[in-house]
């Protein structure tokens, strides 16, 4: 009886190092989305900015864009933040869904305070658009492409080098398609 | 050309490792002393390179050669010099040297030090050091080298992380992997004890120095780290149960436990084969801290190496370690010696409910933080364990864990009776009574938590200066002399137990009574925030080193003599980025803390948070830290165990 409780802690130790290991090869960011090469889904979702338009599947129709999944709560969006600045400086068209608030304001004051990248920006407060586009967490970015097909996904922030190495030069290669 | 003798060094201190591993081992298992000496000497040498090369890289830093790839992608001539010191662990490649360094000291510490040690324990510690040592060595060669040159080089660096260019990251990556290496030490004895298959109070009294070692400066890593966030990420938070701050919270909980487990292990002999796993426990958990920065398996602001392949290799290491070691103790542990009995009411008693609870905590960390992994094996649904979780779990352990902090240093050793150590805590019950009451009457029944928070931080502080109080009041004829005489470890439990209190005091102020304010101001403005009327007097450009700042200049009235508030926006042109400077005016009673955002047209967005007793946090966080460092500071520690001499046997003249 004794031997079996100073077995326990190896034994609960495998279990764990197992789920590690799979955890590691199902690695999120390399994980492709349900939603690639297929269209995004419906939504039409109300506004962020009070005086702003919503965000509806029509709008991402003509040219390619990338779609921002953020929100207030969301440390690592912090760190994205400037990244998306710096880009919506350069004229990347960028739009942004605030997923899963619980009031109205902090989305809004989120854009305040520390600028606004977007050009539409809805509001995602039950996360269901979230959730059809397979958003497992925030911040989350899809490229989508002039005809509103999912082509990318990008799982948390965005960094100079995602953005050199793999997100530009696709919206480049996009942007060239007819 | 430092790159080189870097790379150099590192190989031979890899080799030399390799050494360190096999020899002693080999050489305590067949009792050959020239076997164990070598090892000794492999330990000190292999230390001697890592140094070496720890010194090329910074070196490779400070004068900006870019010709080292690493150095080209994390500094740049403008960074200031510090800074361009600091990056020297700023990034992946030389955080884990600096990993690796820290290693390779307090294996040398181990070799240089504890002249009393066993030859045969101590030989053993350094053969399971040196296999650490190996397996890290052989991660930074393999997989992250940080001496690979670039050619051609670059007239000028990018930039380290604007974020990181900071006096809190000068200190805190050392700080952590000061406590996180440290605790290797503790596994190594822990492990060479279930080797030699022998557990005593000698045992405890060689490995509580290096526990409190590691302790010490893990608590005032975490603490710094929660500052640098305070006052850097510019939201005014100082705790957010992000991924990598619970890797470094979970060592710490179990590393208390540790370090209160082994003081029974060395004075009473009991909690033998517990305080073992304890050790081993606290060691995989620093090197899961690692791991998850490391491996992404865990997405955080902290995660600036994403890499599954580094991940397989961290993840092969805390397998191998571990693993194996876990497997020894199955199959050593039992055969460990029983301690000795103690009643459940008696010091023994307190500790084991403390180790009880801390283990607990650290559980609920555990699980709040890798829950998100195991959910999405079971069912491919992502979610994210916020504050909620922790509030709900983590607190209500914590608690009462709080309020019997006390009870521990009043209880006597094997047996005690509850109601003569409830009359020894009669003042601090009154103190914490009276200050509940107070609040109460001040707050009303709808304050009754911040009450009861305040009226446990009171209990602490009264406690711990009860400790003192007691010993003083019992002989007060000589108190000169009774103060002069109080041990020094007497006098470490008390800042440590009193620094939680002050802990306690800033969580409490800072849940109950924040209060913030968001607006828009243009120069002139004016507002009455928190008991003080702030103004935006100027809007100014500034040139810093290597960056741009908007800056905003308030003046705030009210609560003392005016003064000048600054708070700016920076922005760093080579790294593309943008960091928030805020305003922070500090003070005991609390804290104005004021960021700025974007510009527009209706004005400056302001963001304004009054922080009260915050301070007290961080305070007594380097309070606890403190009471550790005079607790290692007392002699008896630095002395070590006192050996029984050896009964000499006069040589009888032979007749």
């Amino acid at each position: 009886m004794k031997r079996i409780l100073f077995l326990a802690p190896i034994v609960g130790f495998v279990v764990l190092i197992g789920v590690f290991f799979a955890g590691l090869h199902r690695d999120p960011t390399l994980l492709p989305s349900m939603m690639i090469g297929k269209p995004v889904p419906q939504f039409d979702l109300p506004p962020v900015r009070p005086d702003g338009p919503g965000f509806a599947t029509a709008d991402l129709k003509g040219e390619p864009a990338l779609v921002n999944f953020y929100a207030s709560w969301c440390v690592a969006c912090r760190v994205e933040h400037p990244m998306l600045m710096r880009l919506r400086a350069e004229g990347v068209p960028i739009h942004g869904v605030d997923w899963k608030e619980n009031e109205t304001g902090p989305g809004y004051q989120w854009l305040e305070m520390r600028g606004d990248p977007y050009i539409h920006v809805g509001d995602d407060r039950s996360g269901r658009t979230g959730i059809d586009m397979g958003v497992s967490a925030v911040p989350e970015t899809f490229v989508v492409d002039k005809r509103g097909v999912v082509r990318y996904r990008h799982v948390g922030a965005i960094t100079p080098e995602d953005w050199d190495r793999k997100i530009g030069p696709l919206m480049k290669k996009l942007q060239a398609e007819s | 050309m430092s790159a080189e003798v870097g790379q150099f060094a590192l190989i031979l201190a890899l080799l030399l490792a390799l050494v360190q591993s096999v020899a002693p081992l080999l050489g305590a298992h067949r009792g050959d002393a020239a076997l164990m000496a070598l090892g000794r000497r492999a330990t000190l040498l292999q230390a001697a390179f890592v140094i070496l090369a720890f010194g090329c890289l910074a070196y490779a830093y400070v004068t900006c050669d870019f010709s080292v790839a690493l150095v080209a992608q994390h500094s740049h001539t403008t960074q200031p010099l510090p800074y361009r010191f600091a990056a020297t662990w700023g990034s992946h490649e030389g955080s884990m040297l600096l990993w690796v360094l820290i290693l390779a000291i307090y294996g040398g510490g181990v070799a240089f030090f504890n002249g009393t040690l066993r030859e045969t324990l101590r030989a053993r510690v350094l053969g399971v050091q040196g296999v650490i040592a190996t397996a890290f060595l052989g991660f930074l060669i393999f997989t992250s080298n940080p001496f690979l040159r670039l050619d051609p080089a670059p007239p000028d660096g990018m930039e380290l992380n604007p974020l990181l260019q900071d006096p809190g990251l000068v200190f805190h990556p050392p700080l952590l992997y000061l406590g996180y290496v440290g605790f290797s030490i503790a596994f190594c004895f822990a492990v060479a004890a279930l080797i030699e298959g022998r557990v005593d109070a000698a045992w405890a009294r060689w490995v509580r120095p290096w526990v409190l070692a590691a302790w010490i400066p893990l608590t005032c890593g975490i603490t710094l780290g929660s500052a640098w966030a305070y006052y850097e990420l510019g939201w005014g938070g100082w705790w957010f149960w992000d991924p990598v701050e619970n890797a470094s919270l979970m060592p710490w909980l179990l590393g208390t436990a540790l370090l209160h487990s082994a003081l029974v292990l060395e004075r009473r002999g009991a909690l033998v084969s517990w305080t073992i796993l304890l050790a081993i426990l606290t060691f995989s958990l620093s090197l899961v801290g690692t791991f998850l920065v490391r491996s992404g398996i865990l997405t955080s602001v902290h995660a600036f190496a994403v890499d599954p392949r580094r991940g397989v290799y961290i993840l092969g290491i805390i397998g191998a370690t571990t693993g194996l070691s876990l497997a020894l103790y199955a199959w050593r542990a039992p055969a460990l010696h029983a301690g000795a009995l103690f009643q459940g009411i008696s010091r023994e008693g307190g500790i084991v409910l403390n180790n009880v609870l801390l283990a607990v905590l650290c559980a609920t960390v555990f699980a709040g933080t890798f829950s998100p992994v195991f959910i999405e094996m079971a069912n491919g649904d992502k979610i994210s364990v916020g504050p909620p979780y922790y509030a709900r779990v983590f607190a209500p352990i914590a608690i009462p864990l709080l309020a019997l902090v006390v009870f521990g240093p009043m209880l006597n050793w094997k047996r005690d009776n509850l109601r003569a150590v409830l009359m020894r805590l009669r003042i601090p019950a009154a103190i914490a009574g009276v200050a509940l009451l107070a609040a109460l009457a001040l707050g009303g029944v709808k304050g009754a938590v911040t009450a009861g928070g305040l009226a446990v931080a009171a209990w602490l502080l009264a406690g711990s200066a009860a400790i003192l109080g007691r010993r003083w009041w019992a002989q007060r004829a000589y108190l000169g002399r009774a103060i002069r005489t109080t041990p020094r470890a007497i006098v470490g439990l008390t800042l440590a137990h009193a620094g939680l209190g002050l802990l306690t005091l800033g969580i409490t102020g800072v849940t109950a009574w924040e209060s913030d304010k968001v607006l828009s101001m243009h120069p002139g403005d004016t507002v009455a925030f928190a008991g003080r009327t702030l103004t935006l007097e100027a809007l100014d450009n500034v040139q810093g080193p290597n960056y741009q700042a908007r800056q905003a200049r308030f003046r705030v009235e009210g609560q003392g003599a005016p003064y000048i508030l600054e708070s700016e926006r920076r922005f760093y042109p080579t790294a593309q980025s943008q960091t928030t400077e805020a305003g922070i005016r500090v003070g005991p009673l609390g804290n104005l803390y004021v960021s700025v955002g974007e510009e527009s047209p209706s004005g400056l967005v302001v963001r304004m948070w009054n922080h009260p007793l915050i301070i007290w946090i961080w305070l007594g966080g380097f309070t606890m830290a403190l009471g550790g460092f005079v607790s290692l500071s007392d002699r008896r520690l630095r002395l070590g165990a006192a050996v029984k001499p050896a009964i000499k046997v006069q040589p009888v003249a032979a007749e």
